[in-house]
């Protein structure tokens, strides 16, 4: 075989690609799945911390201020793996799973609240100021004039850190978690050949380029109307 | 008459910086009453306590009746009878101009959409603005945003309202077009309290003058009598820095 074809042999089996077709699709199905499954939770809780902290309250605001340093100080690797190998020993077991999904979703929330918490510290005071004299409750000026403006201020901070936080599902391999990654290594392995992994790049690709692509659009459609 | 704001002995202090000593103070109906007095005087800090946006540390606040100051008051009810200005607009920038002048009816009233929005278009109506109904505040003048503004504070139909400094982040040009609604308003009735630097429109439009100096009222009265004879030395010194353009 000449240098080409054994590349194509080596990187782009087909019958290596039939074979383990099906595993790899699956793995794309767990990715994808906990993938969404930390952007909702992760933003969510992200977005509740920043209100309670926006309280006011010092026995509200310590605990979630060291929340967030702790959280983003760890590698996220470790807090995945405490979950999955040291709770079990106070008695709380996960599975793969949700040890990814949680430890994920944490580290999403520590720092989607730190963009969002900067997006409503940067608004005037006069802003809640308005609101509160036009007889909104703090509340109700909080949904209604504060949260939409901070959250148009974090959305470029916070796409990226979506993506990046949805690439570390990959992480959950090894609590052998059979996201995408992991099962192509697997199947690299049996099949003595790395198409499997050509082919978990390929998918990742077809994940995260569109995903780009729709942050982009996001933070031009949340750019300021002048 | 009864006074439908009256202030009994109010006292704010942050920390140990006293700033209202004790000022006592009544604004009749349809009256339009003017603070004048110099920087650091506690003229914003009076009016902040009129509808609770700072909290006054002793005294009363007594609005139709009612002193506010009291617990147990419901202060988003008192707040929907007092109109408040700023001097930097304050304008919700991801709103339109309507969805700014309507969004406490809509909250607040609980008014349907429709409904909100008629009563926004008369409120623009009133201050010269129907036609931006559908601009962000962005792409107003200072003047359009400020009269914006009064139309968001008219529209809860106020039986009061409070302007601290309306003008003096405006452009010279567009103080006009501001000080012309704030005298409509005030000809169709409504009961008026503004701080101002503007002399010029004290003098012409108030019912009153108070001039304030380190957070009590030094002298008050018509304005012929505060600007053309002042008895205290303070007021004509204040008055003379301020002639002389300070
Ligand atoms: N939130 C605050 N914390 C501490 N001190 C304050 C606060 N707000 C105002 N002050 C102080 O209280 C005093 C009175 O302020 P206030 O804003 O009421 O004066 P003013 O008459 O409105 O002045 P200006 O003409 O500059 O607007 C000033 O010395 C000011 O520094
Ligand atoms: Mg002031």
């Amino acid at each position: 075989m000449n240098g080409p074809a054994k590349f194509f042999d080596t990187f782009f089996n087909a019958g290596v690609a039939a074979k383990y077709l099906p595993d790899i699709l699956a793995g794309m199905g767990v990715t994808i799945a906990l993938g969404l499954a930390v952007a909702v939770t992760g933003l969510i809780a992200g977005l509740g911390l920043a209100v309670l902290r926006a309280t006011g309250r010092a026995w509200l605001a310590l605990p979630i201020i060291a929340f967030v340093d702790i959280l983003r100080a760890l590698p996220p690797l470790v807090i995945i793996i405490i979950f999955f190998f040291a709770f079990p020993m106070i008695g709380i077991e996960m599975s793969a799973f949700t040890a990814t999904w949680l430890a994920l979703s944490l580290v999403l929330a520590a720092y989607a609240e730190e963009s969002l918490w900067g997006g409503i510290v940067s608004l005037p005071r006069g802003q809640t100021e308005a609101a509160r004299s036009t007889g909104l409750t703090w509340w109700q000026a909080m949904t209604a004039v504060i949260l939409p403006q901070a959250i148009r201020i974090s959305v470029p901070p916070l796409t990226n850190r979506v993506i990046a936080v949805a690439k570390n599902v990959a992480l959950g391999s090894v609590v052998a978690l059979s996201e995408v990654l992991n099962l192509a290594q697997s199947a690299t392995s049996a099949a003595g050949n790395p198409t499997p992994l050509t082919m978990a790049a390929a998918g990742y690709l077809v994940l995260f380029i569109p995903a780009m692509l729709g942050a982009r659009r996001l933070e031009r459609r949340f750019q300021w109307r002048t | 008459m009864t006074p439908l704001l009256e202030l009994a002995g109010l006292r704010k202090a942050y920390g140990a910086l006293e700033v209202l000593r004790g000022v006592d103070l009544q604004v009749f109906p349809g009256e339009l009453v003017c603070i004048v007095g110099p920087s650091g005087s506690g003229k914003s800090s009076l009016l902040r306590c009129c509808n609770r946006l700072e909290e006054s540390t002793g005294g009363q606040v007594i609005v139709d009746g009612e002193d506010i100051t009291r617990a147990g008051v419901n202060i988003n009810k008192v707040r929907e009878r007092i109109g408040m200005v700023f001097q930097q607009f304050n304008l919700y920038p991801h709103l339109t101009v309507l969805g700014n002048v309507t969004l406490a009816l809509r909250k607040v009233q609980g008014k349907a959409q429709a409904e909100a929005d008629a009563l926004g278009m008369a409120a623009l109506e009133r201050v010269g603005l129907a036609d931006k109904a559908r601009n962000h505040p962005a792409q107003l003048s200072g003047g359009q945003q400020q009269r914006v503004a009064i139309a968001r504070a008219i529209v809860l139909q106020p039986k009061l309202m409070l302007f601290d400094e309306p003008t003096s982040a405006l452009d010279p040009e567009t103080v006009g077009e501001v000080l012309k609604v704030m005298r409509e308003l005030r000809e169709a009735g409504m009961t008026m309290l503004v701080v101002t630097h503007e002399m010029g429109f004290a003098r012409a439009a108030a019912d009153r003058v108070i001039f304030m100096d380190a957070g009590a009222i030094v002298e008050q009265g018509p304005p012929a009598d505060i600007f053309g004879a002042p008895k205290h030395e303070r007021t004509r010194a204040f008055l003379a820095r301020y002639t002389a353009g300070h």
